[in-house]
This record gives structure tokens, C-alpha cells and sequence, in this order.
């Protein structure tokens, strides 16, 4: 309390914003919880065999369609609670905004690694943790990856992210219908893409 | 029937189920969709002020976004020990340096495989940066709110995935998976 007073001509001389020292850390409820919601993701994605090598490019090479089939489940579950969930006023929409130069650059560098690395962020954790050690070297590049980004990211949020920026847009924008009707219908037209798949005979 | 904990492999609707669950939870009780990419950012921002702290004084980028442990970064060492123990318990253990697959195309060169594992990453995640999400963030948490940002990078990162994969491994590689 006393060294309050002190404080005001430190900050003036600073005149960049303070870049703390020591790296700050998140209240021990929040970070125990995050490591709680991480096990039950890890622990799915690897009893869904998505973290193996074999299933990522089976995937990619169109003969495996595991990954698809538990993302689409997992988009249609997510996507009926979550709006049901938000209408009933108990969770907040977070959005991503849409920003075409950046989402389309993003999208076409981000296939090509996958592909390169085959386990995507998420389920590279996942690899690492069920023992494909190649994904260590996965781990310093992301790390690296990141980096250059925040290098980058002055120019990049100058010259880039204004092309096509077209703010937090959904599909409740583009088709002005009722939002439950909306909902319901992307969900069904998912769950016959599912069905297409397993007919089809994707494994 | 046996414990399922115990089994190797559950139905992938199942275990999108699951996840689609757990993202309602996460929605819920931390105000955080789940996402991967976050952590990494604020690994990157930590590790980078170990290292050159003026550098990272003088990053405006750095300025903004604190370096800090935060939920995602939990998640991720969460996501770990998650998969580390699902395996463990049933056995299904991986111990690999070089994937079977790969190295039916591309040899068993440890280093080969640990390169392109470190470009692909890299550049994925630089990718995954500029787009504000990856699998998790945008393909799963962002599409399932509809969002267009989310939907236009899923189906263009898959799509190229798709291309790349058949580039690298070629037709004949469809027979080996």
C-alpha cells in the first residue's frame, strides 16, 4: 500500500506499455479447470484414434473418414446445446471475426502443414501424449510458427486483416431466417452428410 | 461388455458426442470455447521474453497479448496427460519416432521426419494465427456458432490438406493407409 505513491513517476517513464517481468498466471481456478476440460479432450481425441498418424492422413488421402465423422458429431451436438444454451441466456457467443484475406491465407498455409506434420494443433498434444515422439519437433515448430507470427503481426494486421474484413459474421447474417429454424436445419443437413459418409462406406 | 475406459477405440460418434458436450461446458462454466491455438501465442510471447526481452519490449504485438499461463494453456498440457493416460490404461501405446506410413514413402530418416514435422507445424501455425483458430478453435468451436470466418478456413484448410496429402504420398499411398 505505501509504495502506491511511488508508482506514478515509474509508469511515466516507461512510456511503452509495461511488459511484466515475471509471466502472469491466470487464477488457480481458471488454469485447474482448463486442465481439467484438456484431459476429457485429450482423453476423447485418443479413444477416437484421431491423434494417429495413419488416421490423420487416412483422412486426408479421403480412404478414412474417422476425423470428419467426430468433428461433424461433435459440431452438431455443440451446435444445438450451444444455441439452445445462448437463447436461454447462459453462455456467451464467442465469434471469430471474418476476415477473408486472412481467413483464406490462413486456411491454404494451414492445409499444408497439416498435411506435412499430419497431427493438426490439438491432437499433435494428443500424439505426444500417446507416444509418437515426432510430434516434440512438432511442438518447437509451433512455438516457432507462433513467434514469427507475433513478428509479422504489425504488418499483417496493417496490410492484411482490413481486406475483406467484414466484422463477427455467421450464417444467421447471410440467411436472415429464424435463428432455431437455422440451427436446426445446418444441423440436419450435417447429420445426412454423416449418413452419406458411413453409406458410402468411409471407414 | 468390459470397462470402457479400458477399450482402445471408441465410435468416433461417441467421442464427437463428447467433445460436442464438452464444448457446451466449456461455453458455460469458463466463457472459452475450446481452442488450441491461444496457448501457443502466449508460449511464444513467454518464451520469447525469456529470451530477448528488449525484443520482445519493442514487439507492439506483445504489447497487446501478455505473456501469461492461461486456461488454454492448461488445456494443452490437459490435452497430454489425457491422451497419455486413455492409452496407457488400454495398452495402446504408440512409441514411434517415425510413422509407419511415412517411412513407407519417405524412408526411416529420423531427421526427415523430424523436419517436416517442424516446417509443417510451423507454418500451420503461423496459418492458424493469421486465421485466429485451428481445428479446434475454427473447425470445431467456430463452425458449430456458425460463424463464416470459421467455415471459409475449415473447408480451405482441408482442401488443401486433401491436395497436399495426394501430392506427397500419391495415388499408391491410398493403398498403404
Amino acid at each position: 500500500m505505501a509504495t502506491i505513491t511511488e508508482q506514478p513517476p515509474e509508469t511515466k517513464a516507461k512510456a511503452s506499455p509495461p511488459v511484466n517481468s515475471q509471466p502472469e498466471a491466470a487464477p488457480g481456478k481458471t488454469l485447474v479447470l482448463g486442465a481439467v476440460f484438456g484431459l476429457i479432450f485429450g482423453f476423447l481425441l485418443q479413444k477416437g484414434g484421431v491423434a494417429k498418424f495413419h488416421v490423420l492422413i487416412g483422412q486426408l488421402m479421403l480412404v478414412d473418414f474417422t476425423v470428419l465423422k467426430v468433428m461433424l458429431s461433435a459440431v452438431v451436438v455443440g451446435a444445438l446445446g450451444i444455441h439452445f444454451m445462448h437463447r436461454a441466456g447462459l453462455v456467451e457467443l464467442h465469434i471469430k471475426p471474418t476476415r477473408y484475406a486472412s481467413n483464406i491465407i490462413g486456411g491454404l498455409l494451414f492445409g499444408v502443414g497439416f498435411a506435412l506434420s499430419a497431427y493438426c494443433p490439438g491432437t499433435g498434444a494428443a500424439a505426444l501424449g500417446q507416444g509418437n515422439y515426432d510430434a516434440i519437433a512438432m511442438m518447437i515448430g509451433m512455438i516457432g510458427g507462433s513467434y514469427l507470427f507475433a513478428e509479422a503481426s504489425g504488418w499483417i494486421g496493417r496490410h492484411i486483416d482490413p481486406i475483406g474484413d467484414r466484422g463477427k459474421l455467421t450464417l444467421h447474417d447471410v440467411i436472415p431466417v429464424n435463428r432455431t429454424g437455422l440451427v436446426v436445419a445446418f444441423a440436419a443437413v450435417l447429420v445426412i452428410v454423416l449418413v452419406a459418409i458411413e453409406t458410402l462406406g468411409g471407414r | 461388455m468390459g470397462n470402457p475406459f479400458l477399450k482402445k477405440q471408441w465410435s468416433p460418434y461417441l467421442v464427437g458426442l463428447g467433445i460436442g458436450v464438452l464444448s457446451w461446458f466449456a461455453f458455460a462454466t469458463a466463457d472459452h470455447p475450446l481452442g488450441i491455438t491461444t496457448a501457443f501465442e502466449h508460449g511464444a510471447a513467454m518464451i520469447g521474453q525469456a529470451i530477448a526481452p528488449t525484443l520482445a519490449e519493442n514487439n507492439e504485438y506483445f504489447s497487446e497479448e501478455t505473456p501469461k499461463i492461461s486456461w488454454e494453456t492448461m488445456l494443452v498440457v490437459g490435452v497430454f496427460f489425457g491422451a497419455l493416460m486413455s492409452s496407457a490404461w488400454s495398452g495402446d501405446r504408440e512409441k514411434t519416432v517415425v510413422p509407419a506410413i511415412w517411412e513407407q514413402r519417405f524412408g526411416p530418416s529420423v531427421a526427415g521426419r523430424l523436419t517436416a514435422a517442424f516446417f509443417g507445424a510451423g507454418l500451420m501455425m503461423f496459418g492458424a494465427r493469421l486465421a485466429q483458430g485451428c481445428t479446434s478453435g475454427h473447425g470445431i468451436s467456430g463452425t458449430l456458432q456458425l460463424a463464416a470466418s470459421s467455415w471459409v478456413f475449415s473447408i480451405l484448410f482441408f482442401g488443401t490438406g486433401i491436395i497436399t496429402a495426394l501430392l506427397m504420398y500419391g495415388r499408391k499411398g491410398v493403398t498403404h493407409v
